[in-house]
Formats: C-alpha cells, structure tokens, sequence
C-alpha cells in the first residue's frame, strides 16, 4: 500500500505505481466506471449551456470576492454563526483547536473535507489529545489505513475490496469479508456510535452562499447531515473561492456538481446549513464557527493563473485524466492529483517544491472537456511549464537541446544539416536518452521528404 | 487550386513516404501543390515544454515561409493545431506577427479535414481492404475539433471494413516531450491503447498523426501484436 510520496521524486514515484499490477487494475477499472456514468449522466442535456453559467458565476465571484466575503460573513453572522478568517494552514489549525479546547471537546467526527487534509488537521488535533473520525466510508477506509486520499472525491479508490476486507479484519477485528455490503454495514455500525458520542462536528462545504451566509454539502452518505446537525458544536473550514452570489445561483451547480462528479443527477444528500439551530427547529449545532481559509488563495488571485480558483472539486478532471489513471493519485504526493492538482499544488506550495509535478500532463485535453467550469487547465498546466523556465528550474541540457532546436527551427539549412547529424549519431543518442525513450522511436532517414521535394 | 504544403518534422525526418502519399492523394484531388524550401518545424515541443522564445523562434520561421493566400495543409492535428490554435497567443505583444499568425491560422488545414471539406475525397471511390481501425489524436479532435473528417473518409473506403476501438479518443501516452519525460507512464498509456486496437481484431489502424503512430507502432511492436500502423495519407493513398 501507498504512503505519502514526495513530488519531487514524481518519476520514480509513477514508474513504481505503473509497475503495481493491482493498483493498475484497481485505476483502470475504478476510472472507467467513472467516466462511463458521467457520460451516461450528461447524455442529451444542454451541459454546455451550464458549464458557461457555471463559469461565469464562478468568475463574478473571482471578480469581486473581497465584497462577496463582506456579504457571506454578514450574513452568516446574522444567522447565528461565528466566522473566523484564516490567513494559513497553521493560524486556521490554531483556531480550531481553540475553539474546540474551549470547549471541553475530546471526540469529533468529521465529514470529507480536502481542505483539512491541505492543513492537515487531523495529526494536529490528534497530537493535542483530541479523538478525529472520519465518517465518509472512502476517507474512513484510508484514515484506518493510515493513508493520504489518493482521490479528491472517492479517497479509497487506489484499493480494492480485497484490500479494504483484510484491513477491517486487521484493525477491527471483524471477521474478514470481501462483500461491499458486509463492509459498508461494519463501517456503519463503527460509525453510528461515533456519530452519538461525538462533541463536534467538522465539515468543509463544497459551495457556500454570500447572501444568505449558507453552507451548501453534498453526499452520498447522509455523514455530513449527521456531522453537521447531531454534535452541538459544529465548525466548517473551507476556502475563501467556495463561494456563490446567491440561492438563485444554486440550481447550476446542483445540476453540475454531481453529474460531472459521477454522473448523478443528484447525490443522495444535499445539506443547505445557514446558521445555528433556531428556536422553533429541532435539529442543528446550537453552535457553529465557520474557519474562512485563505491559504495562499489571495496570492492566486491577483496572478495570472487565477482561472484555477474557479475549481469546484468535482474530479472530473481527474477521473478522465489518461495519467492519473496509470498511476493513481499517490504518486502525485500532494493533496490534490490529477490536471487540477498539478495546477494548484504548484501554486499552493511553491513551483520549486512541486513542478515534476508539471510533466504528468500530456496536454491532451481531455480535462478541458469535461471541466464543469471551464478552467483552461492545459492552458494553465503549459503557462506553469514557461515560469518553471524563467525560473530556471528546468535541468541544463534540457535548456540546452531547446536552445538548439530554436536555432535550427529558425534556419532550413541547419535543420536540414541537424537532420543529418542525428540520423548519424542516432546509436549515440538512444545510448544517451535512455531506456524507454528514443529506442521507441524509428530512426531518421536518409532521403528526408525536403530533398525528397528539392 | 493551389496547396502549400507543410509536411511537419515527423513526416520530413522519418516518414518521407508519408509526405509522397499527401502530395499524390493532393494532386489526384486536382490541387496544384507548392511545397516551401524553407520550412522546418512548428514549434511545438519546445512551446509545450515552456521555451516559449525558442517556440516563437519556430514559428517566426514558418510566418516567413508560408506567406501567401493558399490554403496550408499540414499532415497532422498537433502541428495543425499549433499553428490555428496557439501561434496567434504567442504574439501578443507583437500585433504586426499577431496579425500574420491569424492569416496563417486561417488558412491552416489538417490534412483529412481538407480532404473533406475542400476536395471531397470520401465522395470519391477509394478502395482498401481488411479491418481497419482509427485512433483519433488529441490536438486534432480536441482542439481543431476534427472528429468526423477522418471517419467520413474510413467509412467511404470501398472493400474495408471501418470497426471503432474502445476509447478511440483516448491519449496514447505520446505526447511529444511526454515521452522521453516519463516514459513509464507513456508506456503503460501506450499498453492500453494497444490492448484497444487488438480487441477490435483488425489489421490495420490509422490516424492522423505520427507522432502518436510511433508510439501505437512501438506498443504493438512489444506486444507481438501484428497490426499493421498506416498514417491516413498512406492509407487513402494506396486506394487511389
């Protein structure tokens, strides 16, 4: 089973992930389905019409979002909550844990959440004596695996069902199965008693809404209903960028959300939270602290790849994406895989901690295609390739060869004399390259086509 | 009707029987072809690889060569593509060249999507034979938005039989310097689509560009599959 790899080792990481047989059929089979239920989910509808509302929500947002903040704390203060801005991974992990230790809190279960795992909150709170359960199956099945989610949406899907029955019957002693069923019951009933002796509650929420200050959940569990509703205490975490201008704006995302997600025309559940339970209700945290995370996304913002903060986490990107599925999302060695991680991994944590990271595209485009929101990711991926360049990350004699090949693309004659030269040192340059490399290719001929034409 | 003709590095450097198939398939159509002495290469690994200078350097390059008012018919989507698609971007600070590519962009063709909109080759009455199966490219459907130009012209070839792989639009694992950079993964991208085109059982599989036809030829080649690889100009050439 996978650990947390380190990306700047992503070659080595991905041929060691190429070269597990299961983890690759695990992938192909996992990806497949996805793909085939979001086409079958989008079949004959107008997406395209939706993904350019989408988009242009999204960009409004971007456009304005200090006053769309403004308006989301607000509102969301008038309905009973309290919000904290968090400028980084460790002032939002400090005002957590706060407000949980001023409250005598010990046990708290959590819905699926990216952003905690961005601030890695759990070890936080764990070494501060706190009990953290995770109560979506997929996240719960890697937090007893004492594993990173190799996916933004469905964190187990590096393992098979084999793979999670041995590792219940390890860790809870249950009798082994290998039958979803069976094992989703385990989990269930693990759960359940979580749920009832937990303190608090801690969710992300995958939109949130500026004019009415609220929260916006979807799953396909019913856990982020429970986490959000049965503890008395209830603290939300996410990012700055979550945000949508109103309910009216909703009904696309809805209709986007999961569909692009799975290819559900609605998951299961969709929890709305707008404050603290009110007098008259008889469900919802009598308290809740919303943690507004900025984590480097002003810097973002105000820089030219700023497209990126349009991400809704959907997955489809990386459900399609050929690489991640030869290599699953653990090789990446960061939060986020696939096209979108790539893009906001390099901007989150810096180009020269993360760009390997920037090779694992091959600018096919298929991400493009199915972004619910338009973010260009190719776009995005090619332009970090250039400041990776100007940075001078890129090794010598690979600026080297570019330079060359600019001087002989910029001259017919020394194209024609480079051809020369490479068909007769071609022995000497798949020597050079590698295994893997230009031994796949066919070697240049003699009468290329320009003499051929002259 | 007056062609020029941009026969890309691939098809110059290790396919010159490619650039005869296009320049016949050209000519038989009744287009007159002019073939520009000093043309090199797009630009395209080092513009995806980030050198952007060196990629305008190429580019620069071609705006010289291929001046004019003729149609430009390029032999592949990805380098099709560069030009239509990504030459005018690279020239935003410069409106005189900015200008130059988007003459150049406009004229640009990909070899299939000529033939059909402009000659009306699958109209005509070419031959193959066996099954034959098409691995379509990621520039050229994506980007171009070229799609159904190739399997017009495959579905019209008299004595063949057109059969679809799974996942024909799926990337191959090419993805020019992806290749060299990670050639694991490329491998094992590589290993499906050669486990797709062996499950339609044809004999021959074709597309519209090399570059992913060397990676397909060299994955079949290490599976022991005997599938013939043909670029689509190679293929329609042989059935004039």
């Amino acid at each position: 089973m996978s650990t947390l790899r380190d990306r700047m080792d992503f070659r080595q990481n991905a041929a060691d992930a190429v070269k597990d047989a299961s983890l690759r059929r695990t992938m192909r089979t996992a990806t497949d389905v996805f793909a085939t239920m979001r086409t079958r989910g989008l079949n004959s509808l107008p997406i395209d019409t939706w993904r350019d509302e989408a988009s242009a929500i999204r960009q409004t947002i971007l456009d304005d979002l200090l006053a769309y903040l403004d308006q989301f704390t607000a509102a969301a203060t008038k309905a009973g909550a309290v919000v904290h801005r968090a400028r980084d991974a460790e002032s939002a992990r400090e005002t957590i844990f706060h407000i949980l230790k001023d409250r005598g809190v010990r046990k708290i279960v959590k819905s699926k959440s990216m952003v905690t795992e961005e601030i890695e909150l759990n070890p936080y709170l764990e070494h501060r004596g706190m009990s953290v359960v995770e109560t979506d199956l997929g996240e719960y099945i890697v937090q007893l695996a004492g594993e990173p989610p190799s996916h933004i949406l469905a964190p187990a899907l590096h393992m098979n069902r084999k793979q999670v029955g041995r590792l219940f019957a390890e860790k809870l002693g249950v009798e082994y199965s290998e039958d979803p069923e069976v094992l989703t019951r385990i989990a269930r009933d693990v759960l359940r008693k979580e749920f009832l002796a937990a303190d608090a509650g801690i969710s992300g929420a995958n939109l949130a809404v500026a004019e009415t200050g609220s929260l916006v959940i979807f799953t396909n569990e019913g856990n982020g209903r429970m986490v959000t509703t049965l503890p008395k205490l209830h603290v939300a975490v996410f990012t700055i960028e979550k945000l949508i201008p109103s309910l009216r704006e909703l009904p696309t995302f809805i209709r986007l959300l999961p569909r692009s997600a799975t290819g559900q025309p609605l998951s299961s559940y969709m929890s709305v939270v707008t404050g603290t339970r009110k007098a008259e209700e008889t469900c919802g945290a009598q308290e809740l602290h919303i943690v507004l995370l900025d984590n480097g996304r002003t810097g973002i913002l105000a820089g030219e790849y700023r497209e990126i903060l349009k991400c809704i986490r959907c997955s489809a990107c990386i459900n399609v994406c050929p690489v991640y599925r030869v290599i699953g999302g653990h090789a990446y060695g960061s939060t986020y895989p696939g096209p979108m991680g790539i893009v906001l991994t390099n901007l989150l944590e810096g180009i020269d901690k993360s760009h390997p990271l920037l090779d694992a595209s091959t600018l096919c485009g298929a991400c493009v295609d199915v972004c619910p929101v338009r973010v260009p990711l190719t776009d995005l991926i090619r332009r970090l390739r250039e400041r990776r360049v100007t940075e001078g990350l890129t090794p010598m004699a690979e600026r080297a060869e570019m330079a060359a090949f600019g001087l002989v693309a910029g001259s017919p004659a020394l194209f024609d004399f480079a051809q020369r030269v490479s068909r007769l040192s071609w022995p000497l340059l798949e020597m050079l390259s590698g295994p893997g490399t230009l031994e796949r290719l066919p070697r240049p001929v003699k009468d290329t086509f320009r003499r051929r034409m002259s | 009707m007056r062609v020029h003709l941009f026969s890309t590095c691939l098809v110059d450097t290790f396919f010159p029987e490619t650039g005869e198939a296009v320049v016949k398939l050209l000519r038989h159509f009744g287009a007159e072809i002019h073939y520009p002495k000093g043309q090199t290469c797009c630009g395209k690994p080092p513009d995806s690889a980030g050198y952007a200078k060196y990629a305008r350097d190429a580019a620069k390059q071609f705006l010289t060569v291929f001046e004019g008012t003729d149609p430009i018919v390029v032999p592949s989507g990805s380098c099709a593509s560069m030009i239509k698609n990504h030459y005018p971007r690279m020239f935003d600070d410069d409106p005189s060249m900015r200008e130059k590519a988007e003459q150049a962009a406009a004229r640009t063709f990909e070899l299939s999507q000529f033939l059909v909109h402009r000659l009306a080759a699958h109209e005509a009455d070419l031959s193959s034979r066996g099954k034959i199966t098409y691995h379509s490219s990621c520039q050229l459907a994506r980007e171009l938005g070229v799609k159904r130009e190739p399997l017009l012209l495959l579905e019209s070839l008299r004595g063949a039989e057109f059969v679809e792989m799974p996942n024909f639009d799926r990337c191959c694992g090419f993805g020019g310097t992806f290749m060299g950079k990670l050639p694991e993964i490329s491998m094992a991208m590589a290993d499906d689509k050669a486990e797709a085109i062996v499950a339609t059982q044809a004999d021959t599989v074709t597309g519209c560009d090399h570059g992913c036809l060397m990676n397909i030829r060299d994955a079949l080649r290490r599976r022991g599959a005997n599938v013939q690889v043909k670029h689509m100009a190679d293929l329609l050439a042989e059935g004039l």
